[in-house]
């Protein structure tokens, strides 16, 4: 099987794939929206024409700085970001908006304050680190400790390519991104441990095939199975990201990248991983078959 | 028996339609729908610390009275109050006509003082009976009546009794009405008053805020001072918007689902389709007890969940395809698929579970609903999936209607 013997380029292009994420990472980071940075959101629609300079020249009146404006849908409505604002402030700009510009619906006012803020990575942080260690004690009770790791190895790889992208794509990520990255956490997972298992049962069947090939033959036995199930996923998330509404756009969107980033490492990465450490690292010690039930 | 076995089959088959479309909208329509999709407001408030003194357990809950009876009293329905941690306070609340002054009114600490000349607390808040806007009789203002229980009632005539010793408009004279710390109103005593019945005019311009402020009078002072660390408010047309836009993505993601288990299964597909309609009651049905409230990203964790449920079917159906191939009979191959799809379909779920579980923990409210409904589905995809398509299969293959390889998707 191709994916077997052609493992260099995979850790080529994944190894080029998180090198340009790391670069895009270290120079312009990521465009932290405000569930990370603390401040406002205000989204509003006014009933009469009214243009980003005049939105701009109340909030100048009302002494906002570090403030951006931006259109959304229809030509009266706005997105305003500001630092946050306390109760007071956001009462005073809501009721000069409607002062000077007339009247207008308030479709959306978020606030976020700094502790709320720094919690929110300090918790994504921790939850990815024992979502982790609890998979691989899972996969170490039921599989080998090289699964685990190898299939640990294999869904950080995907947790950080998708992040890469969202740096590199400089897409704004609020606190729905932290959930689409476990649950690609937890999507790798399980395509990886289907795939192991035909390994696992394999190695038990064919006590004579090279190690190798026993990989090969169990990739190529569920390929249309990583296929058809990361398709029918796939078509739930593009209708999501197509006709959804903004608010599930990134979630739907890191989640879709997850799942195709996430197929491909389960098929050839995390396979080609877990081969290398059974023969290399473990020096084939271990060679012997696993227990099959 | 040929005819008996695939009457079943056709029983069985109309009966999980009927199910689908007699079930799954009244479910739909009976759960909660969050903030988010039918628009209002959620704050997050944190109980300040004063000198340095920890705000405790007790207090929390005090401060979760008084903001439920306050919500209570300003006549907004449904509203949802938790502590979370050891000193923040959510509050939701749903379709208000203008949340941001909802949210004012909720954090306000209100508390009432009257002061003497001296500067001297003679009544307090805490000793109010009752508290009702009303227009003043003499320049039709809005004014608040407010009533002391039996120990207010005593304090003020005290007080008045003697302020009114003193000349009239004198500053001795006068008993200021502080609202948290602010004067609203200095009025002087003309005579003393024994009734326990006073009016306070100031701090409000119309009477919708004398009445809001009222309302904050009857339900008492908060407990500690809170600021307001986060706050979401999603109007109205913006929530409508979100939940049309969502229903129409997760009909269309579906429909795409179901075509492509037909196309590529054939009959196992309709099998998997059937499953999965069942499967959506069983989701449903699990919320509706949970009374779990719907937000976007809990739709969001249902449809990948339903992507989930079809995996099982798609690996059951891949090793029977297995089997097939290896030449045995569809009977013995849908035993022999199951069996060894069962471990692979538990192992890979498990884990998938164990994240959603994490999320669940770490997670605050809107990714816990995704995880909610990411476990459930999980779950309910694993049931289905080893229970009735499994029966769903044998009762197909015993009708003996579809008994040749290529309506599995197999070719020859």
């Amino acid at each position: 099987m191709f994916v077997m013997t052609k493992r260099k380029i995979w850790y080529g292009l994944s190894l080029f794939f998180l090198l340009v994420g790391l670069v895009s990472f270290a120079f312009q980071g990521l465009n932290k929206g405000i569930d990370f940075t603390s401040g406002n959101v205000l989204q509003v629609e006014f009933e009469a024409s009214v243009s980003a300079e005049e939105v701009e020249t109340v909030l100048v009146e009302q002494g906002l700085s570090g403030y951006s404006i931006q259109a959304a849908g229809s030509s009266s409505e706005y997105l305003i970001r500001s630092k946050e604002l306390t109760e007071n402030e956001n009462k005073s700009l809501l009721a000069a908006l409607t002062e000077k510009l007339g009247e207008n619906e308030v479709k959306r006012n978020e606030k976020i304050g700094e502790v709320i803020g720094k919690e929110l990575t300090q918790k994504a942080v921790i939850a990815l680190a024992i979502a982790s260690v609890l998979m691989i004690i899972y996969i170490s009770f039921r599989f080998e400790m090289t699964f685990g790791i190898a299939a640990v190895l294999a869904l950080l790889h995907d947790v950080l390519v998708t992040i890469g992208l969202f740096s590199l794509l400089q897409m704004e990520i609020d606190g729905a991104f932290v959930a689409a990255l476990l649950t690609i956490v937890g999507y790798s997972i399980n395509n990886t441990i289907v795939i192991f298992d035909r390994v696992r049962e394999n190695m038990g069947i064919m006590k004579k095939v090279e190690l190798i090939n026993i990989v090969g033959i169990s990739i190529e036995q569920t390929i249309f199975r990583s296929i058809s199930t990361s398709l029918t996923v796939i078509f739930a998330l593009v209708s999501l990201l197509l006709l959804g509404g903004s608010s599930t756009k990134v979630f739907a969107f890191a989640l879709l990248v997850g799942t195709v980033v996430g197929t491909y490492s389960s098929v050839c990465i995390a396979t080609s991983l877990w081969f290398d450490l059974k023969t290399k690292v473990t020096k084939g010690f271990s060679l012997r078959p696993v227990k099959s039930r | 028996m040929k005819f008996g076995r695939a009457t079943k089959l056709a029983i069985v088959i109309i009966a999980i339609i009927a199910i689908g479309i007699f079930a799954i909208k009244p479910l739909l329509l009976s759960l909660d729908m969050g903030l988010d999709l039918k628009g209002g407001v959620q704050v997050t408030l944190q109980a300040k610390e004063l000198e340095g003194k920890k705000v405790t357990g007790e207090q929390m809950k005090q401060l979760q009275a008084v903001i439920r009876e306050r919500v209570d009293q300003l006549g907004i329905s449904e509203p949802r109050i938790q502590l979370a941690g050891e000193n923040r306070l959510i509050v939701e609340l749903a379709g208000l006509d203008d949340p941001e002054e909802a949210v004012e009114l909720i954090g306000k600490t209100a508390m009432l003082e009257f002061k003497n000349s001296e500067g001297v607390v003679v009544v307090q808040g805490s000793q109010l009976k009752d508290a009702r806007a009303g227009h003043s009789p003499e320049n039709n203002q809005p004014v608040i009546h407010l009533e002391f229980n039996a120990e207010g009632t005593k304090a003020f005539a005290a007080a008045t009794i003697a302020a009114s010793q003193y000349p009239y408009g004198s500053a001795g004279n006068k008993i200021a009405i502080f609202l948290d710390g602010q004067m609203l109103h200095n009025p002087n005593v003309k005579n003393a008053i024994t009734d326990g019945k006073a009016e306070m005019s100031g701090g409000f311009d119309t009477f919708d805020q004398a009445a809001n402020l009222a309302a904050l009078l009857r339900g008492g002072a908060l407990p500690v001072e809170t600021d307001v660390i986060a706050k979401q408010t999603v109007g109205p047309s913006l929530g409508l918007e979100s939940l049309e836009k969502s229903k129409i993505a997760v009909l269309v993601g579906l429909l795409a689902i179901g075509l492509f288990l037909l196309l590529v299964y054939r009959v196992l597909g309709v099998i998997a389709n059937l499953s999965l309609v069942v499967y959506g009651v069983i989701v449903l049905a699990i919320l509706y007890f949970l009374k779990a409230v719907i937000t976007l990203p809990g739709i969001a964790g249902l449809l990948l969940s339903v992507g989930m449920a079809v995996d099982a079917n798609i690996i059951i159906y891949e090793r029977i395809k297995d089997e097939l191939r290896n030449g045995k009979t569809l009977r013995a191959a849908v035993e022999a698929g199951f069996k060894r799809a069962f471990w692979t379909i538990f192992d890979a779920n498990l884990t998938t579970l164990l994240s959603a579980i994490v999320l669940y923990y770490f997670g605050s409210g809107p990714i816990r609903g995704f995880a909610v409904t990411l476990s459930i589905g999980i779950v309910a995809s694993m049931f289905t999936a080893i229970t009735l398509t499994r029966w769903l299969l044998r009762i197909t293959i015993a009708s003996n209607f579809f008994n040749k390889p290529k309506y599995f998707g197999l070719r020859g």
